[in-house]
Protein backbone atom coordinates (compact mmCIF):
# COMPACT_ATOMS: atom_id res chain seq x y z
CA UNK A 1 0.00 0.00 0.00
CA UNK A 2 0.80 3.13 -0.64
CA UNK A 3 2.75 5.16 2.35
CA UNK A 4 0.76 8.13 2.34
CA UNK A 5 -2.66 6.13 2.73
CA UNK A 6 -0.89 4.43 5.53
CA UNK A 7 -0.10 7.14 7.00
CA UNK A 8 -3.89 8.87 6.22
CA UNK A 9 -5.11 5.57 7.90
CA UNK A 10 -2.99 6.29 11.04
CA UNK A 11 -3.94 9.89 11.73
CA UNK A 12 -7.67 8.61 11.29
CA UNK A 13 -7.01 5.97 13.86
CA UNK A 14 -5.49 8.13 16.04
CA UNK A 15 -7.85 10.61 16.10
CA UNK A 16 -10.60 8.16 16.70
CA UNK A 17 -8.37 6.23 19.53
CA UNK A 18 -7.90 9.36 21.59
CA UNK A 19 -11.30 10.59 21.58
CA UNK A 20 -11.27 13.59 19.28
CA UNK A 21 -13.83 11.64 16.80
CA UNK A 22 -16.03 11.25 20.14
CA UNK A 23 -15.79 14.20 21.39
CA UNK A 24 -16.20 16.21 18.50
CA UNK A 25 -19.21 14.42 17.69
CA UNK A 26 -20.82 15.19 21.16
CA UNK A 27 -20.14 18.76 20.99
CA UNK A 28 -21.08 19.08 17.40
CA UNK A 29 -24.12 17.42 18.25
CA UNK A 30 -24.86 19.40 21.26
CA UNK A 31 -24.27 22.65 19.24
CA UNK A 32 -26.98 21.46 16.73
CA UNK A 33 -29.53 20.51 19.73
CA UNK A 34 -29.03 24.04 20.72
CA UNK A 35 -29.24 25.23 17.12
CA UNK A 36 -32.58 23.57 16.55
CA UNK A 37 -34.41 24.56 19.64
CA UNK A 38 -33.15 28.29 19.28
CA UNK A 39 -34.10 28.01 15.16
CA UNK A 40 -37.32 26.69 16.59
CA UNK A 41 -38.07 29.39 19.33
CA UNK A 42 -37.60 32.11 16.39
CA UNK A 43 -39.50 30.41 13.67
CA UNK A 44 -42.57 30.07 15.42
CA UNK A 45 -42.81 33.82 16.34
CA UNK A 46 -43.82 35.82 13.65
CA UNK A 47 -42.59 39.47 13.16
CA UNK A 48 -45.75 40.48 11.30
CA UNK A 49 -49.22 41.33 13.28
CA UNK A 50 -50.90 38.87 11.81
CA UNK A 51 -54.35 41.05 11.08
CA UNK A 52 -52.47 43.59 9.22
CA UNK A 53 -53.56 43.73 5.38
CA UNK A 54 -50.06 43.05 4.19
CA UNK A 55 -49.48 39.88 6.35
CA UNK A 56 -50.14 36.84 3.75
CA UNK A 57 -48.02 38.41 0.82
CA UNK A 58 -44.76 40.15 3.37
CA UNK A 59 -45.25 36.77 5.82
CA UNK A 60 -43.79 34.48 3.35
CA UNK A 61 -40.70 36.98 2.39
CA UNK A 62 -40.65 37.44 6.24
CA UNK A 63 -39.79 33.68 6.39
CA UNK A 64 -37.54 32.98 4.18
CA UNK A 65 -35.58 36.20 4.81
CA UNK A 66 -35.71 35.14 8.93
CA UNK A 67 -34.70 30.98 7.57
CA UNK A 68 -31.69 32.71 5.50
CA UNK A 69 -30.49 35.13 8.07
CA UNK A 70 -30.68 32.22 11.11
CA UNK A 71 -28.98 29.89 8.33
CA UNK A 72 -25.96 31.86 7.75
CA UNK A 73 -25.70 32.61 11.54
CA UNK A 74 -25.73 28.93 12.03
CA UNK A 75 -22.84 28.31 9.53
CA UNK A 76 -20.62 30.96 10.53
CA UNK A 77 -20.42 29.66 14.29
CA UNK A 78 -19.99 26.22 11.98
CA UNK A 79 -16.98 28.01 10.13
CA UNK A 80 -15.37 28.92 13.43
CA UNK A 81 -15.73 25.26 14.56
CA UNK A 82 -14.35 24.27 11.85
CA UNK A 83 -11.53 26.67 11.57
CA UNK A 84 -10.93 25.82 15.75
CA UNK A 85 -10.87 21.96 14.80
CA UNK A 86 -8.24 22.49 11.99
CA UNK A 87 -5.72 24.69 13.96
CA UNK A 88 -5.97 22.41 17.06
CA UNK A 89 -5.55 19.33 14.64
CA UNK A 90 -2.89 20.90 12.61
CA UNK A 91 -0.74 22.46 15.54
CA UNK A 92 0.04 19.25 17.54
CA UNK A 93 0.83 16.63 14.63
CA UNK A 94 4.09 17.67 13.57
CA UNK A 95 5.72 19.58 16.24
CA UNK A 96 3.99 17.29 18.98
CA UNK A 97 5.76 13.79 16.84
CA UNK A 98 8.76 15.54 16.98
CA UNK A 99 8.89 16.50 20.51
CA UNK A 100 7.73 13.24 21.44
CA UNK A 101 10.46 11.51 18.98
CA UNK A 102 7.53 9.32 17.33
CA UNK A 103 8.51 10.83 13.92
CA UNK A 104 12.16 9.04 14.32
CA UNK A 105 10.98 5.26 13.41
CA UNK A 106 8.39 6.71 10.95
CA UNK A 107 10.72 8.70 8.68
CA UNK A 108 13.53 6.32 9.23
CA UNK A 109 11.74 4.25 6.83
CA UNK A 110 12.05 4.04 3.57
CA UNK A 111 9.38 6.81 2.71
CA UNK A 112 9.85 9.92 1.67
CA UNK A 113 8.99 12.99 3.84
CA UNK A 114 6.65 14.22 2.10
CA UNK A 115 4.66 10.69 2.20
CA UNK A 116 4.44 11.86 6.02
CA UNK A 117 2.91 15.39 5.20
CA UNK A 118 0.82 14.33 2.65
CA UNK A 119 -0.48 11.64 4.41
CA UNK A 120 -1.56 13.67 8.02
CA UNK A 121 -2.90 16.39 5.31
CA UNK A 122 -5.06 13.55 3.81
CA UNK A 123 -5.92 12.13 7.65
CA UNK A 124 -7.15 15.17 8.95
CA UNK A 125 -8.61 16.52 5.84
CA UNK A 126 -11.24 13.85 6.17
CA UNK A 127 -11.73 13.92 9.68
CA UNK A 128 -12.42 17.83 8.80
CA UNK A 129 -14.61 16.66 6.24
CA UNK A 130 -16.94 14.23 8.19
CA UNK A 131 -17.15 17.01 11.29
CA UNK A 132 -17.85 19.85 8.71
CA UNK A 133 -20.48 17.69 6.79
CA UNK A 134 -21.89 16.60 9.54
CA UNK A 135 -22.09 20.48 11.68
CA UNK A 136 -23.51 22.03 8.35
CA UNK A 137 -25.53 18.79 7.46
CA UNK A 138 -27.27 19.30 10.93
CA UNK A 139 -27.94 23.08 9.97
CA UNK A 140 -28.83 22.51 6.33
CA UNK A 141 -31.77 19.41 7.69
CA UNK A 142 -32.79 21.05 10.94
CA UNK A 143 -33.82 24.48 8.84
CA UNK A 144 -35.45 22.35 6.45
CA UNK A 145 -37.22 20.01 8.04
CA UNK A 146 -38.42 23.04 10.21
CA UNK A 147 -39.10 25.75 7.73
CA UNK A 148 -38.67 24.33 4.03
CA UNK A 149 -35.93 26.44 3.22
CA UNK A 150 -32.81 25.29 1.64
CA UNK A 151 -30.19 28.40 0.93
CA UNK A 152 -29.08 28.59 -2.98
CA UNK A 153 -25.68 27.20 -4.55
CA UNK A 154 -25.67 25.23 -0.98
CA UNK A 155 -23.03 23.21 -2.64
CA UNK A 156 -20.31 26.02 -3.22
CA UNK A 157 -20.89 27.19 0.07
CA UNK A 158 -19.98 24.36 1.98
CA UNK A 159 -17.41 23.39 -0.13
CA UNK A 160 -16.16 27.21 0.39
CA UNK A 161 -16.14 26.77 4.37
CA UNK A 162 -14.26 23.27 4.27
CA UNK A 163 -12.04 24.50 2.05
CA UNK A 164 -11.25 27.09 4.54
CA UNK A 165 -10.38 24.82 7.60
CA UNK A 166 -8.25 23.50 5.05
CA UNK A 167 -6.15 26.15 4.81
CA UNK A 168 -6.14 26.79 8.44
CA UNK A 169 -5.01 23.46 9.11
CA UNK A 170 -2.45 23.45 6.19
CA UNK A 171 -1.10 26.55 8.15
CA UNK A 172 -1.37 25.00 11.48
CA UNK A 173 1.21 22.29 9.90
CA UNK A 174 3.35 24.64 8.20
CA UNK A 175 4.22 26.27 11.35
CA UNK A 176 3.90 22.90 12.96
CA UNK A 177 6.77 21.55 10.93
CA UNK A 178 9.04 24.31 12.79
CA UNK A 179 7.98 25.68 15.60
CA UNK A 180 5.97 24.40 18.99
CA UNK A 181 2.68 23.14 19.20
CA UNK A 182 2.01 26.24 21.30
CA UNK A 183 3.84 28.77 19.17
CA UNK A 184 1.73 27.28 16.34
CA UNK A 185 -1.49 27.52 17.51
CA UNK A 186 -0.59 31.57 18.46
CA UNK A 187 0.67 32.08 14.87
CA UNK A 188 -2.72 30.83 13.56
CA UNK A 189 -5.01 32.15 15.46
CA UNK A 190 -3.56 35.29 15.37
CA UNK A 191 -3.20 35.09 11.15
CA UNK A 192 -7.35 34.63 11.65
CA UNK A 193 -7.61 37.20 14.06
CA UNK A 194 -5.80 39.02 11.23
CA UNK A 195 -7.86 38.09 8.48
CA UNK A 196 -11.17 38.70 10.53
CA UNK A 197 -10.36 42.16 11.27
CA UNK A 198 -9.01 42.81 7.53
CA UNK A 199 -12.57 41.31 6.47
CA UNK A 200 -14.16 43.36 9.17
CA UNK A 201 -12.53 46.76 7.30
CA UNK A 202 -13.18 45.75 4.22
CA UNK A 203 -17.10 45.44 4.82
CA UNK A 204 -17.60 48.51 6.72
CA UNK A 205 -15.19 50.44 3.78
CA UNK A 206 -17.67 48.87 0.95
CA UNK A 207 -20.87 50.39 3.12
CA UNK A 208 -19.00 53.85 3.50
CA UNK A 209 -18.06 53.79 0.14
CA UNK A 210 -14.09 54.07 1.51
CA UNK A 211 -11.78 52.09 -1.66
CA UNK A 212 -8.87 52.14 0.73
CA UNK A 213 -10.50 50.25 3.55
CA UNK A 214 -11.37 48.32 0.96
CA UNK A 215 -7.86 48.08 -0.23
CA UNK A 216 -7.00 47.22 3.62
CA UNK A 217 -9.29 44.24 3.52
CA UNK A 218 -7.75 43.06 0.25
CA UNK A 219 -4.07 42.87 1.58
CA UNK A 220 -5.00 41.14 4.87
CA UNK A 221 -6.59 38.51 2.69
CA UNK A 222 -3.78 38.30 0.23
CA UNK A 223 -1.95 37.31 3.50
CA UNK A 224 -4.09 34.72 4.50
CA UNK A 225 -7.22 34.38 2.11
CA UNK A 226 -9.64 32.36 5.12
CA UNK A 227 -12.06 35.22 5.92
CA UNK A 228 -12.84 35.57 2.43
CA UNK A 229 -13.67 32.29 1.62
CA UNK A 230 -16.03 32.74 4.35
CA UNK A 231 -17.54 35.21 2.66
CA UNK A 232 -17.34 34.24 -0.32
CA UNK A 233 -19.78 31.75 0.95
CA UNK A 234 -21.70 33.60 2.54
CA UNK A 235 -22.60 35.51 -0.39
CA UNK A 236 -23.37 32.45 -2.59
CA UNK A 237 -25.84 31.16 -0.04
CA UNK A 238 -27.52 34.54 1.37
CA UNK A 239 -30.90 35.02 0.10
CA UNK A 240 -31.35 38.04 -2.56
CA UNK A 241 -32.60 40.54 -0.16
CA UNK A 242 -30.19 40.09 2.37
CA UNK A 243 -27.62 40.81 0.19
CA UNK A 244 -28.92 44.63 -0.01
CA UNK A 245 -29.59 45.03 3.84
CA UNK A 246 -25.75 46.07 3.92
CA UNK A 247 -23.76 44.73 6.52
CA UNK A 248 -23.82 42.03 9.21
CA UNK A 249 -21.19 39.57 10.35
CA UNK A 250 -23.18 36.60 8.18
CA UNK A 251 -23.30 38.26 5.24
CA UNK A 252 -21.37 39.84 2.53
CA UNK A 253 -21.50 43.47 1.06
CA UNK A 254 -17.67 43.71 -0.24
CA UNK A 255 -17.45 40.38 -1.87
CA UNK A 256 -14.29 38.70 -2.90
CA UNK A 257 -14.00 37.76 -6.28
CA UNK A 258 -13.29 34.25 -7.85
CA UNK A 259 -10.02 34.98 -8.40
CA UNK A 260 -8.84 35.78 -4.64
CA UNK A 261 -10.93 32.18 -4.00
CA UNK A 262 -7.93 30.44 -6.82
CA UNK A 263 -5.39 32.77 -5.00
CA UNK A 264 -6.90 30.74 -1.80
CA UNK A 265 -6.35 27.23 -3.78
CA UNK A 266 -2.63 28.35 -4.73
CA UNK A 267 -1.86 29.83 -1.76
CA UNK A 268 -3.00 26.41 0.35
CA UNK A 269 -1.12 24.45 -1.94
CA UNK A 270 1.82 26.79 -1.36
CA UNK A 271 1.73 26.43 2.08
CA UNK A 272 1.83 22.37 1.61
CA UNK A 273 4.80 22.85 -0.47
CA UNK A 274 6.46 25.35 2.41
CA UNK A 275 5.69 22.38 4.81
CA UNK A 276 7.17 19.61 2.68
CA UNK A 277 10.17 21.58 2.19
CA UNK A 278 10.43 23.06 6.29
CA UNK A 279 9.50 19.50 7.34
CA UNK A 280 12.35 17.74 4.36
CA UNK A 281 15.46 19.79 5.68
CA UNK A 282 14.59 19.82 9.47
CA UNK A 283 16.80 17.93 11.65
CA UNK A 284 14.64 15.27 13.90
CA UNK B 1 33.54 -10.39 -4.26
CA UNK B 2 34.10 -8.82 -0.97
CA UNK B 3 30.68 -6.64 0.64
CA UNK B 4 30.95 -3.41 0.86
CA UNK B 5 31.07 -2.37 4.31
CA UNK B 6 28.08 -1.79 6.68
CA UNK B 7 29.29 1.48 7.48
CA UNK B 8 31.96 3.69 6.12
CA UNK B 9 31.99 7.37 7.38
CA UNK B 10 34.50 10.11 6.44
CA UNK B 11 35.16 13.11 8.13
CA UNK B 12 31.81 13.14 9.29
CA UNK B 13 30.59 16.40 11.21
CA UNK B 14 27.78 18.10 12.18
CA UNK B 15 27.80 21.20 14.60
CA UNK B 16 24.77 23.21 16.14
CA UNK B 17 25.36 26.58 15.45
CA UNK B 18 28.28 27.28 17.68
CA UNK B 19 28.13 23.43 19.35
CA UNK B 20 29.98 20.75 17.55
CA UNK B 21 28.29 17.50 17.88
CA UNK B 22 30.30 15.68 15.63
CA UNK B 23 34.03 16.88 14.96
CA UNK B 24 35.16 14.05 12.53
CA UNK B 25 34.14 10.73 12.33
CA UNK B 26 35.88 8.19 10.38
CA UNK B 27 34.88 4.66 10.47
CA UNK B 28 34.77 1.46 8.82
CA UNK B 29 32.59 -1.48 9.99
CA UNK B 30 32.02 -4.81 8.25
CA UNK B 31 29.13 -6.67 7.60
CA UNK B 32 28.03 -9.19 9.76
CA UNK B 33 29.93 -7.39 13.21
CA UNK B 34 28.99 -6.03 16.55
CA UNK B 35 30.12 -2.69 17.10
CA UNK B 36 29.92 -0.88 20.21
CA UNK B 37 30.08 2.86 20.24
CA UNK B 38 31.37 4.10 23.65
CA UNK B 39 31.84 7.23 24.85
CA UNK B 40 30.51 9.64 27.57
CA UNK B 41 27.18 11.59 27.70
CA UNK B 42 27.23 14.26 25.20
CA UNK B 43 30.14 12.97 23.19
CA UNK B 44 28.22 12.75 20.23
CA UNK B 45 26.80 9.14 19.81
CA UNK B 46 23.26 9.73 19.21
CA UNK B 47 24.01 12.84 17.27
CA UNK B 48 26.37 10.31 14.67
CA UNK B 49 23.85 7.35 14.72
CA UNK B 50 20.67 10.04 13.78
CA UNK B 51 23.21 11.33 10.82
CA UNK B 52 23.60 7.88 10.25
CA UNK B 53 19.89 6.92 10.05
CA UNK B 54 19.14 10.17 8.55
CA UNK B 55 17.14 12.19 10.98
CA UNK B 56 20.36 14.85 11.13
CA UNK B 57 22.04 15.85 8.21
CA UNK B 58 25.35 16.20 8.40
CA UNK B 59 27.62 19.88 8.43
CA UNK B 60 30.40 17.85 6.25
CA UNK B 61 31.58 14.86 5.74
CA UNK B 62 30.42 11.90 3.68
CA UNK B 63 29.29 8.38 4.59
CA UNK B 64 27.46 5.34 3.01
CA UNK B 65 25.92 2.26 4.43
CA UNK B 66 25.60 -1.05 2.47
CA UNK B 67 27.88 0.46 -0.12
CA UNK B 68 25.05 3.09 -0.64
CA UNK B 69 24.94 6.61 0.11
CA UNK B 70 23.09 8.73 3.09
CA UNK B 71 20.05 9.28 2.36
CA UNK B 72 18.73 6.51 -0.04
CA UNK B 73 15.42 5.64 0.48
CA UNK B 74 15.72 1.63 -0.74
CA UNK B 75 18.64 1.98 1.72
CA UNK B 76 16.20 2.49 4.60
CA UNK B 77 14.50 -0.92 3.64
CA UNK B 78 17.46 -2.46 4.85
CA UNK B 79 18.15 -0.68 7.99
CA UNK B 80 16.35 -1.48 11.67
CA UNK B 81 16.82 1.65 14.12
CA UNK B 82 15.54 1.80 17.79
CA UNK B 83 15.99 5.22 19.04
CA UNK B 84 16.89 6.03 22.41
CA UNK B 85 14.01 8.40 23.76
CA UNK B 86 11.28 6.93 22.14
CA UNK B 87 7.88 7.11 22.03
CA UNK B 88 5.68 5.18 19.72
CA UNK B 89 2.09 5.88 18.48
CA UNK B 90 0.64 4.16 21.86
CA UNK B 91 -2.64 4.46 21.28
CA UNK B 92 -1.90 1.16 19.00
CA UNK B 93 -1.81 -2.25 20.30
CA UNK B 94 1.27 -3.91 20.12
CA UNK B 95 0.51 -5.86 17.08
CA UNK B 96 -0.67 -2.92 15.16
CA UNK B 97 2.31 -1.44 16.07
CA UNK B 98 4.27 -4.14 14.46
CA UNK B 99 1.75 -4.23 11.47
CA UNK B 100 2.08 -0.15 10.91
CA UNK B 101 5.84 -0.28 11.02
CA UNK B 102 6.35 -3.37 8.49
CA UNK B 103 3.53 -1.63 5.98
CA UNK B 104 5.87 1.11 6.37
CA UNK B 105 8.71 -0.90 5.52
CA UNK B 106 6.70 -2.12 2.37
CA UNK B 107 6.39 -5.33 3.73
CA UNK B 108 4.04 -7.96 1.65
CA UNK B 109 0.81 -8.55 4.32
CA UNK B 110 1.31 -12.46 4.68
CA UNK B 111 5.17 -11.97 5.09
CA UNK B 112 4.38 -9.17 7.75
CA UNK B 113 1.69 -11.52 9.68
CA UNK B 114 3.80 -14.46 9.97
CA UNK B 115 7.01 -12.13 10.99
CA UNK B 116 4.67 -9.91 13.74
CA UNK B 117 3.64 -13.26 15.61
CA UNK B 118 7.23 -14.18 15.21
CA UNK B 119 8.57 -11.09 16.63
CA UNK B 120 6.33 -10.75 19.59
CA UNK B 121 7.31 -14.07 20.63
CA UNK B 122 11.09 -13.55 20.44
CA UNK B 123 10.93 -10.33 22.53
CA UNK B 124 8.45 -12.18 25.00
CA UNK B 125 5.34 -9.78 24.12
CA UNK B 126 3.12 -12.58 22.62
CA UNK B 127 1.06 -12.09 26.10
CA UNK B 128 0.37 -8.67 25.06
CA UNK B 129 -0.41 -8.67 21.77
CA UNK B 130 -3.19 -7.19 21.58
CA UNK B 131 -2.71 -5.20 24.19
CA UNK B 132 -2.51 -1.27 23.88
CA UNK B 133 1.06 0.29 23.75
CA UNK B 134 0.29 2.99 26.17
CA UNK B 135 -0.23 0.53 29.09
CA UNK B 136 3.35 -0.84 28.65
CA UNK B 137 6.09 -1.02 30.92
CA UNK B 138 9.42 1.28 30.09
CA UNK B 139 10.64 -2.53 29.73
CA UNK B 140 7.85 -3.70 27.64
CA UNK B 141 8.37 -0.86 25.66
CA UNK B 142 11.66 -1.57 24.92
CA UNK B 143 10.87 -4.99 23.60
CA UNK B 144 8.20 -3.90 21.39
CA UNK B 145 10.65 -1.21 20.16
CA UNK B 146 13.48 -3.38 19.04
CA UNK B 147 10.80 -6.14 17.58
CA UNK B 148 9.94 -2.68 15.24
CA UNK B 149 13.37 -2.65 14.91
CA UNK B 150 13.76 -5.66 13.31
CA UNK B 151 10.92 -6.40 11.16
CA UNK B 152 12.60 -6.09 7.73
CA UNK B 153 15.23 -8.74 9.20
CA UNK B 154 17.63 -6.21 8.33
CA UNK B 155 21.76 -5.95 7.48
CA UNK B 156 22.09 -3.48 9.12
CA UNK B 157 20.61 -2.40 12.72
CA UNK B 158 21.45 0.83 14.85
CA UNK B 159 20.38 0.38 18.36
CA UNK B 160 20.80 3.44 20.82
CA UNK B 161 20.88 2.36 24.27
CA UNK B 162 18.42 -0.70 23.88
CA UNK B 163 19.04 -1.93 27.60
CA UNK B 164 18.08 1.31 29.57
CA UNK B 165 15.06 0.83 31.33
CA UNK B 166 15.71 -2.69 31.21
CA UNK B 167 15.31 -5.58 33.84
CA UNK B 168 18.54 -8.48 33.82
CA UNK B 169 15.94 -11.10 32.37
CA UNK B 170 14.97 -7.84 29.80
CA UNK B 171 19.10 -7.55 29.14
CA UNK B 172 19.94 -11.19 28.45
CA UNK B 173 17.15 -11.08 26.24
CA UNK B 174 18.58 -8.04 24.12
CA UNK B 175 22.42 -10.07 24.16
CA UNK B 176 20.62 -13.16 23.44
CA UNK B 177 19.46 -11.39 20.40
CA UNK B 178 22.26 -9.27 19.42
CA UNK B 179 23.99 -12.82 19.09
CA UNK B 180 21.43 -14.29 16.71
CA UNK B 181 21.76 -11.52 14.65
CA UNK B 182 25.50 -12.00 14.80
CA UNK B 183 24.93 -15.75 13.63
CA UNK B 184 22.58 -14.57 11.02
CA UNK B 185 25.47 -11.72 9.43
CA UNK B 186 23.29 -9.01 10.50
CA UNK B 187 25.72 -5.78 11.49
CA UNK B 188 24.68 -4.60 15.11
CA UNK B 189 25.83 -1.03 15.66
CA UNK B 190 25.16 -0.62 18.99
CA UNK B 191 25.20 2.64 21.52
CA UNK B 192 25.48 2.29 24.65
CA UNK B 193 27.35 3.18 27.88
CA UNK B 194 26.42 -0.02 29.87
CA UNK B 195 30.37 -1.34 29.00
CA UNK B 196 30.28 -4.47 30.86
CA UNK B 197 26.93 -5.15 27.97
CA UNK B 198 29.56 -4.01 25.23
CA UNK B 199 32.20 -6.18 26.44
CA UNK B 200 29.92 -9.53 25.82
CA UNK B 201 28.45 -8.60 22.87
CA UNK B 202 30.65 -7.00 20.70
CA UNK B 203 33.67 -7.49 18.30
CA UNK B 204 35.04 -4.43 18.40
CA UNK B 205 34.40 -0.79 19.89
CA UNK B 206 35.09 2.88 19.44
CA UNK B 207 35.83 5.06 21.80
CA UNK B 208 34.24 8.28 21.33
CA UNK B 209 35.09 11.83 23.49
CA UNK B 210 34.06 15.09 22.25
CA UNK B 211 32.57 14.19 18.89
CA UNK B 212 35.59 11.87 17.79
CA UNK B 213 36.89 8.83 18.05
CA UNK B 214 39.92 8.36 20.26
CA UNK B 215 40.24 4.69 20.02
CA UNK B 216 39.21 1.67 18.37
CA UNK B 217 39.67 -1.99 19.70
CA UNK B 218 39.25 -5.33 18.52
CA UNK B 219 37.60 -7.05 21.64
CA UNK B 220 39.04 -10.07 21.26
CA UNK B 221 42.83 -8.36 22.02
CA UNK B 222 41.20 -7.67 25.35
CA UNK B 223 41.79 -11.54 26.15
CA UNK B 224 45.57 -11.97 24.82
CA UNK B 225 46.50 -8.24 26.68
CA UNK B 226 48.53 -7.85 29.77
CA UNK B 227 47.02 -8.85 33.33
CA UNK B 228 47.15 -7.52 36.01
CA UNK B 229 48.17 -9.86 39.24
CA UNK B 230 47.74 -9.45 42.92
CA UNK B 231 49.95 -12.35 44.91
CA UNK B 232 49.23 -13.02 48.62
CA UNK B 233 53.48 -14.11 49.27
CA UNK B 234 55.22 -13.94 52.52
CA UNK B 235 59.26 -13.83 52.67
CA UNK B 236 60.14 -12.08 49.57
CA UNK B 237 62.47 -9.15 49.73
CA UNK B 238 62.25 -6.31 47.06
CA UNK B 239 65.53 -7.69 46.00
CA UNK B 240 63.72 -10.95 44.59
CA UNK B 241 61.02 -9.05 43.49
CA UNK B 242 63.14 -7.32 41.15
CA UNK B 243 64.00 -10.33 39.72
CA UNK B 244 60.57 -10.65 37.82
CA UNK B 245 60.92 -7.74 35.39
CA UNK B 246 61.88 -10.65 32.71
CA UNK B 247 57.82 -11.37 32.93
CA UNK B 248 56.44 -8.52 33.96
CA UNK B 249 56.53 -4.65 35.05
CA UNK B 250 54.87 -1.95 37.76
CA UNK B 251 56.18 -4.46 40.18
CA UNK B 252 55.02 -3.13 43.54
CA UNK B 253 56.05 -4.89 46.85
CA UNK B 254 53.53 -3.73 49.87
CA UNK B 255 54.59 -5.90 53.26
CA UNK B 256 52.74 -9.40 52.18
CA UNK B 257 51.17 -8.40 49.01
CA UNK B 258 52.87 -7.94 45.74
CA UNK B 259 50.87 -6.38 42.19
CA UNK B 260 52.61 -6.44 38.89
CA UNK B 261 51.41 -6.42 35.60
CA UNK B 262 52.20 -9.92 34.03
CA UNK B 263 53.03 -9.37 29.48
CA UNK B 264 51.03 -12.27 29.47
CA UNK B 265 48.76 -15.20 31.10
CA UNK B 266 51.84 -17.99 30.04
CA UNK B 267 53.82 -15.83 32.67
CA UNK B 268 52.11 -16.99 35.38
CA UNK B 269 53.47 -19.94 36.10
CA UNK B 270 56.91 -18.83 35.01
CA UNK B 271 56.30 -16.50 38.05
CA UNK B 272 55.14 -19.11 40.51
CA UNK B 273 58.21 -21.18 40.02
CA UNK B 274 61.05 -18.15 40.41
CA UNK B 275 59.51 -17.29 43.33
CA UNK B 276 59.50 -20.66 44.95
CA UNK B 277 62.86 -21.08 44.02
CA UNK B 278 63.90 -18.29 46.01
CA UNK B 279 61.89 -19.71 48.97
CA UNK B 280 59.09 -17.22 48.73
CA UNK B 281 55.91 -18.80 50.37
CA UNK B 282 52.74 -18.00 48.01
CA UNK B 283 49.13 -18.37 49.10
CA UNK B 284 47.40 -17.01 46.38
CA UNK B 285 47.96 -15.82 42.73
CA UNK B 286 44.92 -13.59 41.34
CA UNK B 287 45.25 -12.42 37.52
CA UNK B 288 42.89 -10.03 36.69
CA UNK B 289 42.43 -8.81 33.00
CA UNK B 290 41.94 -5.23 32.04
CA UNK B 291 38.53 -4.60 31.40
CA UNK B 292 37.04 -2.37 29.39
CA UNK B 293 35.64 0.02 32.46
CA UNK B 294 39.20 0.79 33.00
CA UNK B 295 40.53 1.18 29.32
CA UNK B 296 37.49 3.48 29.04
CA UNK B 297 38.54 5.09 31.98
CA UNK B 298 42.30 5.31 30.65
CA UNK B 299 41.00 6.79 27.04
CA UNK B 300 38.58 9.07 27.66
CA UNK B 301 39.98 10.18 31.46
CA UNK B 302 37.68 10.25 34.79
CA UNK B 303 36.15 13.70 34.14
CA UNK B 304 34.20 11.58 31.32
CA UNK B 305 35.63 14.22 28.58
CA UNK B 306 33.62 16.82 30.00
Amino acid sequence: MNPVFILARMTFVQAVRRRIVLTGLLLGLCFLIVFSIGFHMINTRSFVPPNSAEATGIQHIYDAEKASGLFLAGMYAVTFLGIAMAALLGADTLAGEINSGTIQVIVTKPIRRSDVVFGKWLGFAGLLGLYLLLLEGGVTLSILLQSGYVAPHLAAGLALIYMESLLIMTVAMACSSRFSALATGGIVFGLYGLSFIGGWIEQIGAVLNSPTAVQVGIITSLIIPSESLWRRASYEMQSPLSGLLGISPFGASSVPSLLMVAYAVLYLLAVLALTIRIFHRRDL
Amino acid sequence: MSLAPAVETYELSKTFGQNIAVKSLTLQIQQGEVFGFLGPNGAGKTTSIKMLVGLITPTSGRAALLGAPLGQRSLRARIGFLPEHFRFQDWLTAREFLTLHGQLFGMERRRLQARVDELLERVGLSDFRDKAIVTFSKGMLQRIGLAQALLNQPALVFLDEPTSGLDPVGRILVRDIIRELRTQGTCVFLNSHLLSEIEVTCDRVAFISHGEVIRLLELASLDTGQLTVSLRVSGLTAETAAGLSPWAEAIQLDGNHLTLKAHDEAALPEINQYLVTHAVAVYEIVPRRVSLEELFIQTVGRDGGL
